[in-house]
């Protein structure tokens, strides 16, 4: 008999993930569920190869000892057998807690007491090292399993396995006692934890939010329906396992509709395995987006005039009309015709660059898009939409409707959800996706959810005239100016980040009289700016501190101000004053969060003589600033900033 | 760790190698034992790179015997070397700069390669299934390396640090049972240095490859090497484990001058 359970039953008894994975395993056997390049070549797995290692790897960790509701660390890259693993501990009611991969030991430390974790599954031996260096702090810590044995040769610890070593030992312990897997799977409740993911941690320690197979399932089958997901589709998984989105795109709902996951060679070859993979479901954060598309205006500076003309004057077709034919609007016959050319001449070899030929739905979502950069994509006849979510909530809250896009907003609320907003203008969602708890926080369940079962998105945001949802701000975030008039940081700096010259900016202005920012500047953007006029750097705080490139920012704040008078809630927002920061904001000092959001206090905190610097009037500011690098030894880096007034323009009030 | 430092497998006894008039290399003799790494150190022009170009059959010494795998050798020609399991990388990088990764690579199988030329240009049959043999242990060692990303750029847009991978790739894809780095570490960042450290013990550890390297950075040689050879004018001044180098006084005159 092979390794493999039996269960049978109508579909609509599906409400686990373990149930779903061996249905499909029955019903589409040979169809592949999982690929990944593996030495050049993309290897496949099917469902049948998937359900029978996963029955293998759930039957080892019980030989081992694992129980119903033990915890199931989970760190590495996106790698089939990883996502295997998490298959196998919900098979045996245990629950997976992915981790952020890039996390440093020090910080996987709190998760692993917090949820008391007995069992890892890590990929390589990087992983193994960091939970070595605390495995002191974490005594409940028994056994580690392993992916890639590279390196591995020299580590004779008894809790150390080679995961096809615990299949080994699950196909005997199955062989020994073939009815255990139906048994256990059998027992696994739709209400049950499938999965505890960490929330990164923006306010205060992370929490564990406990989500069932049924929120999950719910929120899969939800977007299931509103984008006609078929199994026949394939999604490229990329982006960090411990991130909500990722579990709902590469799990959830690759095992509730059936389609492929494809994990790619390594990080740093993502690019050029989308475009072999060419996805037909693709998600990526808006900074993604943003990047690709530099890379593309990089290049076409580099092209000769003539594809430069021809390049340039279809893109400007595209802006006209390519959006309007995406929604399915009226469009005149001359710019269709036009449009067809264009389509034939750029967008399709563009697409085909882009690795997105095949692609019937994009997402994006996790920060606000720049409405120039989101009709950029859509008018090359990318489907790109936005979604909103928290990992409270399974990233599931509103999606926008294919034919009924608006830009600003972030879609009607999706099949099952409830919105409402409350009186402070935050947020409120209902329906069955939202989480069972936070784990052992029982004050911040009660905080976050209200007495009529609504979830407090911590949001501002309102429903527009036809039930579109829009975001402002954090709640938190939306603060007021000195005048009284209100200042939604966030906002602004999606405006600035929208110049490709602009990676982060930090923008600060409550309870003062004016705005000012902090700018990071895009290094492969500026860098290629500054090499075109010959300007010499040698690195990032030598680039931020040239004249060429403060004015180069200056422009952009400008324009961003110019913009600002036109929306009359956020005029009096204009910056007035600038620097460039010296050194890129990063997570390893702490600025951004691992999903890299800016940590804005912190951020306020540690560079504070620089914002007593640009509201005091100076004209330059020293500063020294440690920095930790990869490898765990700190620098220094130091400079003296200059600080720049930006042009404010007279606020356009609507005409009276 | 825990390796097992094997016999000698090569031992030089009595090098003498001149150049007309110069003497590049007097009187030297040392051996390497299987599995282990052995470091040449030494100032400018004490003669480490004609060292490893006498090993692997450059320059023809005029004195002294070779005696590699129990053989003696007297005149032996590069490639006869490179069939042996002896491969090398350069000081100056010497990869084919307009070719990919992938291609460089694949060059490093060329002596493993059976079928002829004609065979290569039909790319039918034989020939096919050699490429494809070949490909897969080419994408062993990319994966080895982690270059993945830049399979298929060419070596000319890539930096520095990378180049060096790729030509210690290179060496490795000819599967070698000794491999001679001639300054890996040259002009690299400490990240790199770190990287190609890393690298390199992998290498000797998980491949058995005996590994003869000349470096400068003092601490690298240290800290990785099993034995160190110190030259200086063409003369052996020292040669044992680094901590009885690092305390030896000719060594020290050699590197700080003499005291006056």
């Amino acid at each position: 008999m092979p390794l493999q359970a039996t269960i049978t039953g109508p579909s609509d008894g599906l409400q686990t993930f373990p149930r779903l994975l061996f249905h499909h395993a029955r019903v589409r056997g040979t169809a592949p569920a999982i690929r990944e390049k593996d030495l050049g070549i993309w290897q496949t797995w099917s469902w049948a190869d998937v359900a029978e290692r996963v029955g293998a790897l759930a039957c080892g960790l019980a030989s081992l000892g694992f129980q119903r509701g033990d915890h199931l660390a989970v760190i590495g890259d996106n790698r089939p057998h990883l996502y295997m693993m998490m298959s196998a501990a919900q098979c045996l009611g245990g629950v997976p807690v992915p981790l952020y991969q890039d996390a440093v030991a020090a910080e996987m430390l709190f998760v692993f007491q917090d949820a008391e974790i007995r069992f890892v599954a890590v990929e390589d031996q990087e992983q193994v090292d960091k939970l070595l260096e605390i495995r002191e702090q974490i005594p409940q810590l028994q056994h580690i399993v392993y992916d890639d044995p590279r390196g591995m040769r020299h580590y004779n610890q008894p809790f150390l396995h080679d995961i096809h070593a615990l299949m080994e030992m699950g196909r005997i312990h199955h062989r020994n006692h073939p009815d255990f897997l139906d048994q256990e799977v059998a027992r696994g409740q739709p209400d049950d934890v499938s999965v505890m993911l960490y929330t990164s941690g923006t306010t205060g320690q992370p929490k564990g939010v406990c989500q069932s197979h049924g929120a999950f399932i719910a929120a899969a089958r939800g977007s299931m329906q509103t984008d006609q997901l078929a199994p026949d589709g394939d999604i490229l998984s990329y982006l960090p396992m411990a991130w909500v989105g990722d579990h709902l795109f590469s799990f959830a709902q690759a095992l509730v509709v059936g389609f492929t996951i494809n994990c790619p060679e390594s990080s740093d070859t993502v690019t050029a395995d989308l475009r072999e993979i060419g996805p037909t479901y693709y998600f990526a954060p808006p900074r993604v987006f943003e990047s690709l598309l530099t890379s593309i205006m990089i290049r076409m500076e580099d092209a000769g005039a003539f594809k430069r003309t021809l390049f340039h004057y279809f893109l400007d077709v595209a802006k006209r009309c390519g959006a309007d034919l995406l929604d399915g609007k009226p469009v005149g016959l001359s710019d269709r015709v036009l449009y067809g050319l264009g389509n034939w001449l750029i967008y399709g070899p563009l697409r085909n660059v882009l690795g997105m030929s095949r692609i019937r739905v994009a997402y994006t979502a996790g920060a606000a898009i720049g409405p120039d950069l989101f009709r950029f994509y859509r008018s090359i006849g990318i489907n790109l939409k936005q979604f909103y979510g928290q990992t409270e909530t399974c990233a599931y809250v509103c999606l926008q409707p294919d034919r009924a896009i608006k830009f600003d907003s972030v879609g009607l609320p999706a099949p099952g959800v409830e919105i409402k907003i409350a009186d402070n203008g935050e947020v409120l969602v209902k329906g069955p996706m939202l989480l069972k708890e936070y784990y052992k926080r029982p004050d911040a369940t009660a905080e976050s959810l209200n007495a009529e079962g609504y979830f407090l998105t911590g949001d501002a945001g309102f429903l527009d005239a036809d039930g579109h949802l829009k975001i402002i701000d954090r709640a938190k975030d939306v603060g007021k100016l000195a005048n009284g008039a209100m200042f939604a940081p966030n906002y602004i700096e999606n405006k600035l980040k929208f110049f490709q010259y602009i990676k982060e900016a930090v923008c600060f202005g409550h309870d003062r009289a004016m705005v000012c920012a902090f700018i990071n500047l895009d290094m492969g953007a500026v860098g290629n700016w500054a090499e075109r006029r010959n300007i010499p750097y040698s690195g990032y705080a030598d680039l931020a501190g040239k004249p060429e490139v403060c004015e180069l920012i200056r422009e952009c704040v400008e324009q961003v101000n110019a913009a600002l008078t036109r929306e009359a809630m956020v005029a009096d927002s204009q910056i007035q004053r600038f620097l460039v920061l010296h050194k890129e904001l990063d997570p390893d000092d702490g600025e951004l969060t691992r999903t890299r959001k800016v940590r804005r206090n912190f951020v306020a905190k540690k560079y504070a003589v620089l914002i007593d610097a640009l509201y005091s009037g100076k004209a330059n500011q020293f500063i020294t600033t440690e920095v930790k690098f990869e490898d765990g030894r700190r620098g220094q880096v130091s400079a003296d900033l200059q600080i720049i007034d930006a042009k404010t323009f007279a606020t356009v009030r609507k005409a009276a | 760790m825990s390796k097992t430092i094997g016999d000698v497998i090569l031992d030089l006894q009595n090098i003498s190698l001149r150049f007309g008039g110069v003497k590049a290399l007097t009187d030297i003799s040392f051996d390497v034992r299987e599995h282990e790494i052995r470091a040449i150190i030494g100032p400018n022009g004490a003669g480490k790179s004609s060292m490893l170009n006498v090993i692997n059959g450059v320059y023809h010494p005029q004195e002294g015997i070779i005696i590699f795998r129990g053989r003696e050798r007297k005149k032996m020609e590069p490639h006869q070397a490179a069939t042996q399991g002896i491969a090398r990388t350069f000081q100056n990088i010497a990869l084919f700069k307009g070719m990919t990764v992938l291609d460089n690579l694949m060059t490093g199988r060329i002596t493993r390669m059976k079928t002829r030329f004609f065979e290569h240009a039909l790319w039918w049959g034989r020939a096919q299934r050699e490429e494809l043999e070949h490909r897969k242990k080419v994408e062993e060692v990319i994966d080895f390396l982690e270059i993945q990303h830049i399979r298929k750029t060419p070596v000319s847009r890539l930096p520095y640090g990378l180049q060096k991978r790729v030509e210690l790739g290179r060496a490795l894809a000819a599967e070698p049972s000794m491999l001679l780095l001639d300054e890996p570490m040259a002009g690299m960042n400490v990240e790199e240095k770190q990287d190609m450290c890393r690298f390199i013990l992998d290498v000797n550890d998980q491949l058995g490859t005996t590994i003869v390297l000349i470096e400068h950075d003092m601490g690298v040689v240290m800290d990785i090497s099993d034995r160190v050879v110190v030259l200086d004018y063409g003369k052996k001044i020292g040669d044992g484990v680094p901590e009885e180098v690092k305390n030896n006084p000719e060594v020290i005159k050699a590197y700080l001058g003499a005291s006056h």
